[in-house]
């Protein structure tokens, strides 16, 4: 009964998705009022019937109903009640449903916290993103319908692939989704706007914290996703340039970029056409990754099914939403007119060299994931290359310096003119001060190379470039030093906190890939090995029984200076339902650094094949993301976006930052 | 006039620095595509010396040896037509497994032996990577085609 309920529910809701794409557009077009204010009901009637089905599958993942095929194939009645719940969106169809209800989630966000926007710019607004959603209701409902029933009922479950069975993946997927959907705001916003023939700062005003909220969740959700690979696939990387990891890479540069285009166009109504052409492609990339990582193109631990007819349904979508928008933005770009002038040097300059470098990294990141798919196409899968590491690596390195680089001198320059004699004195100290580091450090922490020296440079750079900005910005008020810095706009602290992030993913990227060090050896019981200054002894081996698997569980003691420091317990698993082998690595984390033992194979009675990494700073990485992140909910929460009034406020020029 | 030179500067070199970094994107690309090949390919040395490359197919049943030292493997991989010896050192993937698919990323020597510097992982008991799919069914193709003839 209770898949039925769902299966209504979605039906229900793709009705109600296909009056919000129509009617609110024609009334919007045509002046119609009452046609327009449908648009927030609908809106809330959908978030109700898609929250009512995604609730109806989660209770039959929570039943163990395996007359349901979904959750025969993904479930098990041994799985623990929580993994059973992240199971919900663990299979292809349920995580299309979870995009359906993160969907729905912002448009009855924006309902509810835009409900100052003209009435025609919110009906518009709601509009498009109601297409989207009927798009993605019939994906659903014709050909991946997560409530399809098994008959006869399955005895027992498949299982959940044991790999997905961890903490990191219940909440990836949908913080993952947060921040792919929270782009169609931005897509959402650029489409009315170009539709409406409105493209001013005020429009960028509205569009800028939605942006911003998207960017915090794709963020976060790339952090979660990048740390279960390093706990959960057990070869100690943190990012592999995997194909599906670069799927959600992408939008990520491109919103970066867009989020930065948006502070311009607010501030000075320059770069219009560019911010509405960047909204159009963050929201296109992050179809594109649901494309690429949902039609079975990619084969990995994402790509749950091969199936011909999803994937041609996607790529229809997809053409029909970035073809559809690029003609209108062709068609109406023209008369949204140029923006405010500025020099040759000045912040909106340097804001847009950061735009093309990111726009450029992410074409690098483009070609190298979809050349390979494109070659294996045309040549009638003759043909088939893999770009690794080693390429992105080669790329990103001098694509990125620059662009750290810029992020010391774009806050300290002036809005529409800035001089270079007069940058150079400001940042003559910052710049000397982080030479001097980069070469000092490595000198005291021993070897190190051009890139290590290259890294930390960038990392202090920005540090004390950092500072000079807030000494700068704090110049003009008065009062204590602390007082001074409290007044500033929550945005700019934003600001200054993702950038500073970045610096301390810099430092972790950097050392991590300088100081790692990695042995596989084989262990008997008593030996050991020496490693980053630690001792690891190998202590043998028991079984133990987890709720649905069964281990040998490790012992391994880490001495220091022949004192025993920790004890780490890595594990290799045997999952009941799918016999399959899973690593489980035991991880001291530490401020300084990671030490990191994984199990290989038993090779005789007494002795294991060991994995061994020393990994300093590699937890540094992680921090810097939560930075950012953290850098941009605070943005989020500036007054300036709670203001009511659709006028721009006098002054608020002056007292809020890119 | 200034103001337009300035510009004019400008617009040269935003074309200059995005013509270096397509430079810089396509050579990286050149350098480090990785082709594919399978076990009959190998065979038949139609493939790259000194160059890495990727292979892929069935590891043969009961071809798995484990050399003296524990963490050194040496193992067949096979399109079911032709096979090619493969050495590793290291810990192998979880689903490593005899008679399942692999694809290993290495060089070739001299004595036609695979040395790999990896094994790629599947994520799946039931996933076969399409490259190792790949080279039976070309393998499996050309030898139909042999005898028909």
């Amino acid at each position: 009964m209770v898949p039925e309920i769902g299966q209504l529910a979605l039906i229900l809701a793709l009705l109600l998705a296909v009056v919000q794409g129509t009617l609110p557009m024609i009334g919007a077009q045509r002046g119609i009022i009452a046609w327009m204010a449908l648009s927030r009901p609908l809106a809330a009637g959908q978030f109700l019937f898609v929250a009512i089905a995604f609730l109806c599958l989660a209770l039959s993942f929570l039943a163990s109903d395996f007359s349901v095929l979904n959750v025969a194939s993904n479930s098990n009645s041994q799985l623990p009640a929580h993994y059973r719940v992240a199971a919900t969106w663990g299979s292809h169809e349920g995580s299309m449903l979870l995009w359906v209800l993160m969907l729905s989630l912002w448009m009855q966000a924006v309902s509810i916290f835009s409900q100052s926007l003209p009435r025609e710019m919110l009906a518009r607004v709601l509009s498009v993103m109601g297409l989207v959603s009927v798009g993605f209701l019939l994906f659903l409902l014709l050909t991946s319908n997560p409530f399809e029933r098994l008959s006869p009922p399955a005895a027992e479950g498949n299982d959940l692939n044991p790999l997905l069975q961890d903490p990191g993946m219940v909440a990836h997927p949908p913080m993952l989704y947060m921040g792919y959907v929270g782009f169609s705001v931005a897509f959402a916003f650029a489409i009315a706007a170009l539709l409406g023939g409105r493209l001013d700062a005020t429009w960028a005003r509205w569009s800028r914290p939605w942006t911003t909220a998207a960017w915090c969740f794709l963020t976060l959700g790339i952090l979660i996703g990048s740390w279960w690979a390093y706990n959960e696939l057990g070869w100690g990387g943190w990012w592999f340039w995997d194909p599906v990891e670069n799927a959600s890479f992408m939008p990520w540069l491109v919103g970066t970029a867009l989020v930065h285009s948006l502070a311009v166009t607010e501030k000075r109504g320059a770069f219009k056409g560019w911010t509405v052409l960047l909204a159009i492609c963050a929201f296109s990339l992050s179809l594109l990754g649901t494309f690429l990582v949902r039609s079975g193109v990619l084969t990995s631990v994402h790509a749950f099914a091969t199936d011909p007819e999803r994937g041609l349904f996607i790529l229809v979508f997809l053409a029909i939403v970035i073809g559809g928008a690029l003609v209108l933005f062709a068609v109406r770009a023209p008369q949204v007119g140029g923006g405010g002038r500025f020099a040759t040097i000045s912040r909106e300059s340097f804001l847009l060299v950061n735009n093309v470098l990111l726009i450029v990294a992410a074409g690098s990141v483009l070609l190298g994931t979809l050349y390979p798919l494109a070659l294996d196409a045309l040549s009638g899968g003759q043909t088939k290359i893999s770009v690794g590491p080693p390429y992105f690596e080669a790329v990103f390195v001098p694509l990125m310096s620059p662009l750290v680089f810029l992020m010391g001198v774009g806050p300290v320059a002036r809005w529409k003119q800035a001089t270079l004699p007069e940058l150079w004195t400001l940042l003559r100290w910052a710049f000397a001060v982080s030479l001097v580091c980069a070469v000092l450090v490595p000198l005291i922490a021993g070897g190190g190379s051009w890139g290590l020296r290259l890294g930390l440079f960038l990392a202090f750079w920005i540090f004390a470039a950092t500072v000079v900005s807030a000494r700068e910005r704090i110049r003009n008020f008065r009062g204590a030093l602390l007082e001074r810095l409290a007044m500033q706009p929550r945005a700019w602290w934003g600001m200054i906190l993702a950038h500073l992030g970045v610096a301390v993913f810099v430092v972790g990227v950097t050392v991590v890939g300088t100081y790692e060090t990695e042995r596989d050896v084989r262990m008997a019981i008593g030996d050991t090995v020496e490693m980053g200054g630690h001792t690891f002894r190998f202590d043998g081996t028991t079984a133990v029984t987890g709720p649905n698997y069964r281990a040998a569980r490790g012992t391994v003691t880490v001495l220091r200076d022949g004192r025993e420091m920790l004890t780490l317990h890595p594990e290799k698993r045997t999952y009941n339902a799918s016999g399959m082998a899973m690593t489980e690595a035991a991880i001291a984390t530490g401020l300084l650094g990671d030490l990191y033992v994984s199990l290989g194979e038993p090779i005789d009675a007494r002795s294991w094949s060991v994995r061994v990494y020393h990994k300093p700073f590699v937890t540094w990485i992680w921090a810097g993301c939560v930075l950012m992140a953290f850098g941009g909910l605070l943005a989020l929460t500036d007054r300036r976006y709670r203001l009511r009034s659709t006028q721009p406020q006098p002054g608020a020029a002056l007292a809020s930052p890119a | 006039m200034k103001a337009r030179h300035k510009r004019g500067l400008l617009i040269a070199a935003g074309v200059v620095a995005l013509a270096v970094a397509a430079g810089l994107v396509l050579s990286a690309f050149q350098k480090n595509l990785v082709f594919f090949f399978t076990p009959s390919q190998v065979v038949a040395r139609e493939v790259p010396v000194g160059k890495p490359f990727r292979i892929g197919g069935m590891v043969a049943e009961r071809s798995l040896q484990r050399q003296p030292d524990g963490l050194t493997v040496r193992f067949l991989v096979t399109d079911t037509v032709k096979s090619v010896p493969v050495v590793y050192t290291g810990i192998l993937p979880d689903l490593f497994k005899e008679g399942q698919g692999v694809v290993a990323q290495g060089k070739v020597g001299e004595d036609g032996v695979f040395i790999a510097t990896e094994v790629l992982a599947k994520h799946d008991e039931n996933y076969m990577p399409p490259e190792a799919a790949h080279a039976v069914e070309q393998a499996q193709n050309a030898q139909k085609t042999l005898i028909s003839n």
